[in-house]
């Protein structure tokens, strides 16, 4: 168990390393950063200044180990638009982006798990069909088209929620949560369903072609067979077994909600990492645009280590086979 | 007559797809008696397993008991609403299926496989569970059963799974087993200790066991009485000596001639030419005329019914009594 741990663990350095070398290279290829900078009528001495103080003017490799080593003190340099450290900037800003991702997914797991094993129970019941359809609608609607007639819905035209926003946020250290405020309640609520959607849908028919095929196992024949209460059967035996890759699914996408929450980020104008990258690449603010792929690849490579991790906890024959193999 | 623990009564069976109603078992009916060992042996398909099913509620839609009587020691319990029946299963009737490298829930322990099953049926508290637990384990003939309790299925062998199994299926003392092919997914020399397990357990607990087999070794071996099945219904039923050294039913002599002996090795094994009919096309009168050597015309007609011969019965024509034959 142990030594499956370290070398999942070296693997995940490894990848982290590649990521590195390619957020690295993003500084020597996307364009001269200066020039975005200074107006056109800068002269040559203060560019050659500017380039000075940023370090622009070193050898390439000796700005790679600088790099380098900043980036595993989480030092990502400066802002070439803000003139602040990025690391500041994303810390700002992570808190957002986490809640919001966070609410998404419990959304999207409560609501998709209890969806998927009701149409996966009552099949044939209307309300498991309409689960069907909307599943559908989930899966194929791109999600700025769902946060715009959510906003079109509940913002513009019934006037319940805002349409932008974080609402007031609460301190608590360097972590600022809007979760303590009732503004801050009802400014996440279309965020976390516009980003949750998908995943939700995606969940839901997961359980639900899961669920079908383990009712169908043998275990459950014999588990009734056994006269255990349709309840243990449905809600102990099947369900623990439908997890098992659901987990894996869940997990994995909720690397792909904090990736994928930009497009949330910017049409609800949520302060988050999100919308702090898309305003960086406007701007070729290639700093903030190489942490941001380190961090969004360190929460990758971190969760699918976790997921790994977990999935041999719930599953005892993997948990063999590991500890037989090392 | 002491009352037969198992009294199944003219037990019809279909199959509602959206095609045609396939009737799967058609009018089956059979005792098994307190102790006893019947075994019941057909060719794939014949309706052994769907007659267990049956037995025991099991039966999923489309399926369903269109007639017949199920009788448990007395109480019907064919039409029973869902939650008496889950009572009956495994409290009264335990079940043993084919395959036990499938049987077992891979996610949670033995151990808790079983209390969870002896919770369910009595009132038992966790520990008490917990012991009476690994007792069945070593009855069953799990060795060091107080370790083994916290194994998962994975970590045990086929015929130990298949103990654990049958562990499972005696957790409640039941009246009744039903074994579906218990020893068809194993090792040979596994096969015959499940087999003797099963019966020294019917023999200890004076519970009734229906095997249902398609090995006749085993039927000679542990059953005391024997049911032949063919497409859905009974051919031949009585003691089992009398059906193996003396079948009636030309199905049953077919079944009986195509066992392999140690002493006839310069025969030939007789087959049984052709197939069972598939259940959308089962030929009116006898379901065994088209492969019958001694089909008359008779036969292509009209359905035979169970003829009482001696301490067989037999659902043959050739066996009708003198005077109808004539009339």
């Amino acid at each position: 168990m142990l030594a499956f741990t370290l070398r999942r663990l070296l693997q995940a350095i490894g990848v982290m390393l590649a990521v590195g070398v390619i957020a690295f290279a993003m500084f020597r290829f996307a364009g001269d950063p200066v020039n975005q900078m200074v107006s056109i009528d800068t002269s040559a001495a203060q560019r050659a200044e500017i380039r000075h103080s940023l370090g622009l003017d070193d050898p390439v490799l000796v700005q790679f180990g600088r790099y380098f080593i900043n980036a595993l003190q989480f030092k990502f340099g400066v802002s070439y638009q803000f003139r602040l450290p990025v690391s500041s900037l994303l810390a700002e800003r992570l808190p957002a982006t986490l809640e919001l991702a966070i609410c998404a997914t419990v959304l999207a797991m409560v609501a998709g798990i209890l969806m998927g094993v009701y149409s996966a129970l009552r099949r044939d019941t209307i309300l498991a069909r309409l689960f069907q359809a909307i599943s559908l609608i989930g899966i194929s609607l791109p999600t700025f088209l769902i946060g715009i007639l959510l906003i079109y819905l509940f913002a513009v035209t019934l006037g319940w929620l805002p349409s932008f926003g974080r609402g007031e946020v609460v301190k608590l250290g360097w972590w600022s949560t809007g979760l303590l405020t009732v503004s801050g309640w009802k400014a996440i609520i279309m965020p976390a369903i516009t980003l949750g959607l998908f995943q939700m849908t995606l969940i839901m028919r997961l359980v639900r072609a899961e669920m079908l095929e383990v009712l169908r196992t043998d275990y459950i024949r014999f588990a009734r067979a056994r006269g255990l209460t349709t309840r243990a059967i449905h809600f102990g035996h099947a369900l623990k077994n439908t997890l098992v890759p659901v987990i894996t699914v869940a997990g994995l996408q909720f690397g792909s909600v904090i990736a994928f929450s930009i497009i949330t980020e910017t049409v609800f104008q949520w302060p988050g990492m999100g919308l702090l990258f898309v305003q960086a690449v406007q701007n070729v603010d290639i700093p903030i645009m190489a942490a941001y792929l380190l961090m969004v690849s360190l929460i990758f490579v971190t969760i699918n280590l976790v997921v790994d991790i977990l999935y041999t906890v719930v599953d005892p024959r993997l948990r063999s086979t590991v500890s037989r193999a090392t | 007559m002491t009352q037969p623990v198992l009294s199944v009564r003219n037990l019809e069976v279909e199959f509602v797809t959206r095609r045609a109603t396939l009737r799967a078992i058609n009018g089956v009916s059979f005792d098994i008696a307190k102790g006893e060992v019947l075994g019941v042996v057909g060719e794939s398909g014949a309706g052994k397993s769907v007659t267990g099913l049956a037995v025991i509620g099991l039966i999923d839609p489309p399926g369903r008991i269109a007639a017949g009587e199920i009788e448990l020691s007395g109480t019907r319990i064919d039409h029973l609403p869902l939650e008496e029946i889950r009572r009956v299963r495994g409290k009264r009737i335990g079940m043993i299926f084919q395959d036990p490298l499938t049987s077992l829930n891979p996610l949670y322990r033995i151990g808790d496989q079983i209390i969870e099953t002896i919770r369910t049926h009595t009132s038992l508290s966790e520990s008490a569970a917990r012991r009476r637990a690994i007792d069945l384990l070593a009855e069953v003939g799990i060795p060091a059963p107080e370790k083994r309790i916290d194994g998962y299925p994975h970590e045990f062998s086929g015929g130990m799974r298949q103990r654990v199994v049958i562990a499972l299926a005696i957790c409640a003392e039941p009246e009744l087993i039903i074994a579906d092919e218990p020893t068809t997914a194993l090792d040979v020399s596994v096969q015959a200790q499940i087999i003797a397990l099963i019966k020294r357990l019917g023999r200890d607990h004076g519970t009734a066991v229906m095997l249902v087999t398609h090995d006749m070794g085993v039927i000679a071996e542990t059953c005391d009485r024997v049911a032949v099945m063919y497409s859905g219904r009974i051919a031949e039923i009585g003691p089992v000596q009398e059906v193996v050294r003396n079948p009636l039913h030309p199905y049953a002599r077919g079944l009986m001639g195509a066992i392999p002996t140690l002493a006839g090795e310069d025969k030939r094994l007789v087959q049984i030419p052709g197939s069972m009919p598939r259940l959308s096309a089962i030929p009116p009168g006898c379901p065994f005329n088209p492969r019958c050597a001694f089909a008359f015309d008779r036969c292509r007609v009209e359905r035979p019914e169970p003829i009482r011969q001696g301490t067989q019965s037999v659902a043959c024509h050739l066996f009708e009594p003198a005077k109808e034959t004539a009339a």
